[in-house]
């Protein structure tokens, strides 16, 4: 079973340079999870003690996980999972 | 240092009246590598705050992946102040994510005279550099 996780610039430093992982799992939580045993760090950098960090915008294919469960959400063979740090800012 | 056409530079001092009150936000991509600002993307600020900017999530994924398509890079990115000076703020800086882009702001506090400046943004610590307007384009 492969999914495949692309991963932005600011996270490469976990997965030596790699701009795409693959990994295994049934929900994006385990997905995760079996990531962090190859690439240690990565999953602190997208998952604090709320789900999701609320400024990591990952999309499964097309959509935003925040509207297919967050961390819940099925994930399956063959799916894309793609990882892009928010950008925003303000004025204070 | 950033150098940027005439005419990009206009185009972002432009949006970012445009949206006034509310925070105008955008990228400039360019060639992958290049460093060379070239393509103007303003992008929606889904916060449409007079203080605080985001990208809409599923357009930046479009933008991004358009980017990647294309072989480019986010050479700018810029925003708005509104009421403040053009110098980026603590939520600026913990957000950047882009360590190759110039973080470009604007403000738009004086309504005769916008003022823009950039800046690279890096683990944390901001470096001012010069903003060279190219003519010659």
């Amino acid at each position: 079973m492969a999914i495949e996780v692309r991963i932005p610039t600011i996270l490469r430093t976990y997965t030596g340079g790699a701009k795409s992982v693959e990994g295994s799992g049934g929900t994006l939580d385990e997905l995760f999870s079996d990531l962090e045993a190859r690439h240690g760090g990565l999953r602190e950098r997208l998952v604090d003690d709320a789900g999701l960090r609320r400024f990591v915008n990952v999309y499964l294919n097309d959509e935003d996980v925040r509207f297919l469960g967050g961390l819940g959400a099925p994930v399956h063979d063959g799916d894309t999972v793609t990882v892009l740090p928010a950008v925003a800012g303000g004025a204070s | 240092m950033l150098t940027v056409s005439a005419e990009l530079h206009s185009k972002i001092v432009a949006h970012a009246r445009a949206d006034h009150p509310d925070e105008a936000c955008g990228v400039i991509a360019g060639p992958a590598g290049s460093d060379r600002p070239e393509r103007f993307i303003p992008m929606l600020n889904a916060e449409r705050s007079p203080t605080f900017y985001r990208f809409d999530s599923l357009e930046q994924l479009r933008v991004w992946r358009e980017m990647d398509d294309r072989d480019e890079e986010p050479v700018v990115i810029y925003h708005s102040h509104t009421a403040t000076q053009a110098y980026p703020s603590r939520t600026d800086i913990s957000y950047a994510s882009e360590p190759g882009a110039h973080y470009v702001l604007v403000s738009t506090r004086d309504a005769d005279e916008a003022e823009l400046r950039s800046f690279k943004i890096i683990d944390g610590e901001v470096t001012e550099e010069a903003v060279v307007v190219n003519d010659a384009e």
